[in-house]
């Protein structure tokens, strides 16, 4: 599975990308609130997304914490 | 469906309606989460394992995992699954209960479970609150809140459901938040790898019945109370009593070897061969 592989990059890798998919996301604003590195902001519809990817590193937290199994984060640490 | 390769979806129910019927921001998803990974990792097929829930917000569990399910009836989730494990012993048999549906009209059937040390994962989603019916009041709503039911604040003290399972026997006891996911799914692996009657109680947030009335306005306030006020069995020990007053204690509160109900069962037999 490419979400429970641990990653080998211990560096912020910019290639990161946070997928939200809006259509299972209810816009709780948890993933936003406690990305451990704020890398994710409110879009103007209420949905979460990326400030910069270079910004996220990986941790895979929001994808754990979405009550609603609406964010995949590729190439997670863990 | 999201698109992603994920483990989570390979255990969706994806032919039910989705996104789910839980309100935004309920723990119930993350919680939801962390089993189906937990699960993966245990190394049970879908089909060695059987899901059991009662009624509740947190007995819907049971529609949306692929496993063999049983949603039943009001507390008494534990009565069916204690007839599952007694005729079939080689199943891996959960049970999800909320707290209402485990402390109150189940509450029979949850001590004596525990006292007969079934062969069951027993896990309860405390959100304090009967979520489902309208924010009532439940055998784990603190004092002094006004629910529904106790309109003017709650008179009835709390039951500690660690402390109930502890003393009715549960081999294994343990408690984490929704908040700290990693360790709610490492406590949900813990569980379902041991024998005997395990008791994982998960404090979880209810946004719309009860985080409002306690003036905890957002799922995210409700998940900075679990993060602010819980503490680990470590920290705990260096603590006093007075400062553990309005704590949660989370981890591994319990864990012992004890024979199995079925174990008993097993030897009283062998215990016959050759009586005449
Ligand atoms: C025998 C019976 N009594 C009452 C009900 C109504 N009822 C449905 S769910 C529920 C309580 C739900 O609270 P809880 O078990 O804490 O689960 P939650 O919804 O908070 O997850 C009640 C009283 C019922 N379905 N069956
Ligand atoms: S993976 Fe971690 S760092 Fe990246 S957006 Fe999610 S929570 Fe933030
Ligand atoms: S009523 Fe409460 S427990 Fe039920 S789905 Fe909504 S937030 Fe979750």
């Amino acid at each position: 599975m490419a979400t429970t592989g641990k990653s080998k990059t211990k560096e912020t890798s910019p290639s990161k990308t946070v997928k939200v998919y809006k259509g299972w996301c209810k816009r709780c604003g948890i993933c936003v609130a406690f990305c451990p590195r704020q890398a994710l902001e409110t879009d103007k519809d209420g949905y979460p997304s990326l400030k910069d990817p270079r910004g996220c590193d990986g941790c895979g937290w929001c994808e754990l914490m979405c009550p609603d199994f609406a964010i995949v984060v590729e190439d997670a640490k863990s | 469906m999201p698109n992603g390769r994920h483990i989570i979806y390979d255990y969706l129910r994806t032919t039910k309606r989705f996104p789910h019927m839980w309100c935004p921001g309920c723990g119930l998803g993350t919680f939801l989460g962390a089993f189906l990974r937990a699960v993966d990792k245990s190394g049970y097929t879908k089909d060695q394992i059987v899901l059991i829930s009662g009624i509740g917000c947190s007995g819907r569990i049971s529609t949306y995992a692929d496993f063999n399910t049983l949603h039943t009836t009001h507390g008494r989730a534990l009565t069916f699954a204690t007839g599952i494990k007694l005729t079939k012993p080689g199943l891996k048999v959960i049970v999800i209960m909320g707290d209402g549906d485990a402390t109150a009209i189940g509450g029979n059937h949850f001590i004596h479970a525990a006292r007969r040390n079934l062969d069951i994962t027993a896990i309860v989603i405390n959100n304090s609150v009967y979520g489902m019916t309208g924010g009532q009041v439940s055998p784990e709503t603190p004092l002094d809140v006004r629910t529904t039911t106790s309109p003017y604040g709650n008179v009835e003290s709390p039951f500690d459901i660690c402390k109930l399972a502890e003393a009715a026997g549960a081999a294994f006891v343990a408690r984490s938040t929704v908040y700290h996911v990693k360790l709610m799914e490492r406590l949900i692996g813990r569980a379902i790898d041991r024998k005997g009657f395990d008791v994982l109680e998960i404090i979880s947030q209810c946004p719309v019945q009860y985080g409002r009335r306690v003036g905890l306005k957002s799922p995210v306030e409700m998940l900075q109370w679990q993060k602010d006020h819980a503490v680990t069995q470590e920290k705990a020990r260096g603590m006093s009593e007075e400062d553990l007053k309005d704590k949660i204690r989370i981890g591994a509160l319990v864990d012992n070897e004890a024979p199995t109900y079925q174990e008993k069962l097993d030897a009283m037999k062998q215990s016959f061969k050759g009586v005449e």
